[in-house]
Parts: structure tokens; sequence; C-alpha cells
């Protein structure tokens, strides 16, 4: 195990992060700031309670877990592409680490990165909203299958890409919107009968579901089916990148 | 013709084996075609070739960042890809394009590379390094801010970052200048004298008469042939005899039409190519049908080839 080359990837990535502040930490701050005061202050206060849990409240896990995957995919598909991109990844290459290793640097570092992120606009979320969370372990869980599964999904995507409106196709036109209509904004229920069953198709759906359920006990699916979706989610990912590695495809000549 | 056994002196036992690689591009470009290549411990090792002769798909091959076709890579003693780990930390590489990240710190580059390698940090061995690179006063700039030579010297560093001792240049002196090349040819002869094998492969030949052991020259993804150096001069060399002319002569006389002669444009100097390997060279009849047809000369030159010509001469052969 080449445990200095898995430190050097993960600090190089995250020595990354510390020069782009601005861009990688503030600014998913300020734009969940926006949405707090927006839907949460503004018009939350105009809206019934939910189950018992305020509006405003209630948007928190979902918001949360919005940030969560856009960090992650964002964060671990750039990692891996930029290299490819000005071409240092040949030292990747040349170098005597596995691709299980290499994997380890560039996904650690980015679900570590979103993670961070999404515990700093927790804490933002606290200065707009009041809330409280019922199983924290539980939460802790999500958020680290989650950030893990979309930094992994993030980093297929890097290697997918060989452009960079390829890398920025898929969290706008993939994430964004699944995430929209995942539930982040609404509980599923008061969507029509059919379209309550079409949104089950959605994976974003369980991840807001049981993260959301860690905090108030309130869910749209069981938490459990939630657990082994988000599960079932990370082995397609997994099972994805295996397949790269195992081919070489855009990677090796 | 992939002798490469005769030559004579012994270099030491072989760090890389290469047999039987092929490699086949997806488009279906051949790019190697059944290489067998030793590479000794300790020397240094030029490949010739014009471009897309396949230098870099070998290098890349066996450096790990291309996948061989057919055949075996073994790096002293370890198969490339049943050992490749063990290969990989034996090697270092300076590839030929100038790939960098650009907003990293000289310093925190040369770090990175030493830990991507699998070796513990060893700042003292860095800051000798980038001393010995002339790098030490730049190592807290950004890559972005220096110039291509200093680029190239943060490439080098890179590659010498966890103490190999096999090392590729892969066409180390494209686009540097004089000083940098001293320089870096200083460091290759130092290299080399603490047991590094090296590996580049360039377009000046003239470094490769300078610097190399031995030659190999690529065309067309066929090794055409590997020898020493001086031994490959000797071989293919061809001789020029240049004669000063005691007073120009307007043609050349009837009687020295069946030698290889050339007659300047002052047609005061003339010049006679002749093999020295054939068992006559010609020499002493010439002389003689020259005294006879009258033709004196005041003074005589020879000149052997470059090795330039013997390559360009090697791969037209090929085509």
């Amino acid at each position: 195990m080449n445990l200095y080359g898995v430190r050097a990837i993960y600090r190089f990535e995250m020595a990354r992060t510390g020069r782009t502040l601005m861009q990688s930490v503030l600014s998913p701050v300020v734009s969940t700031s926006l949405y707090f005061v927006v839907f949460g202050s503004a018009i939350g206060s105009r809206m019934t309670s939910i189950e018992g849990v305020s509006y405003a409240a209630f948007l928190v896990p979902g918001l949360v877990m919005l940030s969560l995957l856009m960090q992650s995919v964002s964060n671990a598909s750039f990692g891996i592409y930029f290299p490819k991109f000005v071409g240092t990844i040949y030292e990747v290459h040349s170098a005597p680490l596995s691709y299980i290793e290499v994997l380890m640097g560039y996904v650690g570092a980015a679900a570590t990165k979103a993670t961070i992120v999404g515990l700093i606009i927790l804490g933002t979320a606290r200065l707009f909203v009041d809330y409280s969370i019922a199983h924290p372990a539980v939460m802790v869980l999500f958020l680290v299958m989650t950030t893990v599964t979309f930094s992994l999904f993030g980093f297929i995507i890097g290697i997918w890409a060989d452009n960079f409106e390829k890398l920025q196709v898929v969290p706008l036109m993939v994430i964004t919107p699944l995430t929209f209509l995942g539930g982040s904004f609404y509980p599923i229920h008061v969507l029509p009968p059919l379209w309550q069953k079409v949104t089950l198709v959605n994976p974003v759906v369980y991840l807001i579901s049981g993260f959301r359920w860690s905090f108030y006990g309130l869910a749209d699916v069981n938490v459990g089916i939630s657990v082994g979706a988000t599960l079932g989610f990370l082995a397609l990912c997994l099972a994805g990148v295996w397949w790269i590695f195992r081919t070489g495809w855009r990677l090796k000549a | 013709m992939q002798n490469e056994t005769a030559a004579g002196v012994a270099h030491g036992d072989p760090v890389i084996e290469v047999r039987g690689l092929d490699k086949t591009y997806e488009g279906g470009f051949k790019a190697l075609k059944g290489i067998n290549l030793t590479v000794r411990r300790g020397e240094i090792l030029a490949l010739l070739g014009p471009n897309g002769a396949g230098k870099t798909t070998l290098i890349s091959i066996i450096c790990g960042i291309v996948n061989p076709g057919n055949g075996t890579v073994v790096v002293d003693g370890h198969d490339i890809i049943r050992d490749w780990r063990k290969t990989r930390t034996i090697i270092g590489l300076v590839p030929q394009e100038l790939k960098t990240d650009a907003f990293e710190s000289v310093w925190s580059t040369v770090r990175f590379s030493r830990g991507l390698f699998g070796k513990a940090p060893d700042d003292a061995y860095l800051e000798q390094l980038l001393k010995d690179l002339s790098l030490w006063d730049k190592r807290d700039a950004k890559i972005l801010m220096l110039s291509g030579g200093m680029k190239r010297r943060v490439m080098i560093a890179k590659a010498l970052s966890h103490q190999p001792t096999v090392l590729f240049l892969d066409e180390p002196t494209a686009g540097v200048d004089v000083e940098l090349r001293r320089d870096m040819w200083a460091m290759v002869r130092r290299l080399r004298e603490s047991g590094v094998t090296i590996i580049l492969t360039t377009h000046y030949i003239e470094e490769a008469e300078d610097m190399a052991d031995r030659v190999g020259v690529i065309n067309k993804g066929e090794l055409i042939v590997v020898e020493e150096k001086t031994a490959l001069m000797q071989k293919l060399g061809k001789k020029q005899l240049r004669l000063q002319l005691n007073e120009p002569i307007d043609g050349l006389p009837e009687s020295l039409s069946a030698y290889a002669l050339d007659l300047n444009d002052a047609r005061d100097e003339l010049v006679y190519t002749y093999d020295t390997q054939h068992e006559r060279t010609g020499i002493t009849s010439l002389l003689r049908d020259l005294s006879a047809a009258g033709i004196g000369f005041k003074d005589l030159s020879t000149r052997q080839d470059s090795l330039e010509q013997i390559f360009v001469d090697l791969v037209k052969e090929g085509a």
C-alpha cells in the first residue's frame, strides 16, 4: 500500500481548496444562505408547517443535501479532470500507485471537502432557522455515504469528460433537477398520485428523505429503504469505477 | 539487424530487457513492431529516430503510461506488469512536453512527486536536488511564473524526487537554451557517475554523439540498430579524404572517373568518400592515379562521418 502516494494526492487536492476558498467554500455557503432567506424566512413564514415541522426547518436537510451533491460531484470531477486536461496525469500513471490508491486520494479529498462545506452550511442555517437533529449518528451516516457516493460519481464524470462543457453539464442538467424534483422543497405526498410514483425512480428522493428523517423523524420513504437505495447507488458507482480501471477507458492508450 | 551483443565493452548487467514488444494503438496504428532492447546498468543510451518513430511509445510503455501490446519488459529483474509497483519505484521520467501544475509552488510540487512515488519525506535531499538544478531560489515561486527553461528544470526535479536508479529523458533539450543544456548534461554526467542508468531521446544528434555510451536508432516502430557509439561510427561511418590542390583544375580527367570524387566550386579541392569497412579503401591507387594525371596537392585531411550522417543514412535505408 502506497500510503505516501495517497497522502500526496489527498493533500494536493485539499491545498487546492485552500487556494480557491472563495469559489469552493464561500460561494456554496452564500447561495444556500440565499435559499434560507428567500424560501425559509420570506416565503416560509407564510407556509403551513409540515407534520409539525416549520417550513424553514423542513428545508434545511434538503438544501444541505443539494450542496453535498453539487460539491461532491464538482470537486471530484474537477480533481481528476484537471490533471488530464493539463497533462500532469502522466505522473500519476507512472507512479507506483494502484487505482484504489488513486481513488482514495481523489475521492477521499472530494468527499472531505463536500462534508466540510455541508457542515458549514448546516452551521450557517442555524443563523436563519431553528432546527434539531433527532438522530445525529444516522445524519452523519447519510452525510458520509452521500459525499463518498457522489464523489465517486463525480470521479467517473471527470474521467468521461473530455472538455469543460461536459464537466459542467452533469451537475447542471442532472444533479440540480433531480435535487429540486427530489423533495428538497416539498414532501412528495403533496404531489398528484401518479407523480408520487414517478418520483420514486429519482435516487435523490431516497437521500433527502433519509437525511430529513435523521433530523425530524419525518420521511417520504422508509429510512431503511433510503439506506439501501444509497448503498445501491454507491455499489453502482464502484462498479463503474472498477470497469474504468479494468479497461483503462479514457485513461490509458 | 538487431545485433547488440557484439560490441564488446561490458558495462554492467542488464537493467532493462525489452523482448518482442509490440504496440498497436486503437486507430490501428502500429507504433512498435517487435522491439528487442537491452539497457545495461549505468550506461547512457541515446534513442534516435524521426518524429513518430515510436520512441515516446516505447518509453511510455516502460514507465507504465501506455499499456503494452505483446511482448515483455523487465526492469531490474521485475516484470513491468506483474511487479509494476517495484519497477515504477525504480524509474523516473522527464516527459517531452512541459506538463506542470501551474498554480503549485516549486517546493510543493517536488514534495508531491516524492510522495506519489511512495517515498517518505526527505527535505534535505529535495533541498540539495533543487540547489543542483539552480531552483532553490525559486522554491516558493508558482510554476506558472517560471520561464520555459526553469519549468524544464522543475520537470527534472520532479522526476528525480524519488531517487530513481533508471531515468528516462524524452527530448530533454528540445527548446532549451545553451546554458540550460550545458547544465543539464553536467547533471546527467553526475547522475551517471552515481550509478543511475539513463535513457534519452534527442533530435540533437551531436548530443547523442557527445553523451551516449550506446546509440539505438528507431524508425517506423522498429529498432534498426543498437550499438556502442564508437563501434557504430566505425562500422557504418564513411570517411572523407580531402585533398587541397596546388592549383585549380578544369575538371576531372577520364582516368579518375572510377573514383567517388567531388570537386568543390572553387575547383581547388577534391573530396574522396570511402568506406572504412572495405578491405581496400582505394586511397593508394587514387594517389597514384592523381600523380599520373599530373594533379598535385599541397595538403590532405580525413574526416569521419558524424553520427547525424549515419542516422540519416540508416533511416533512409529503412524507408
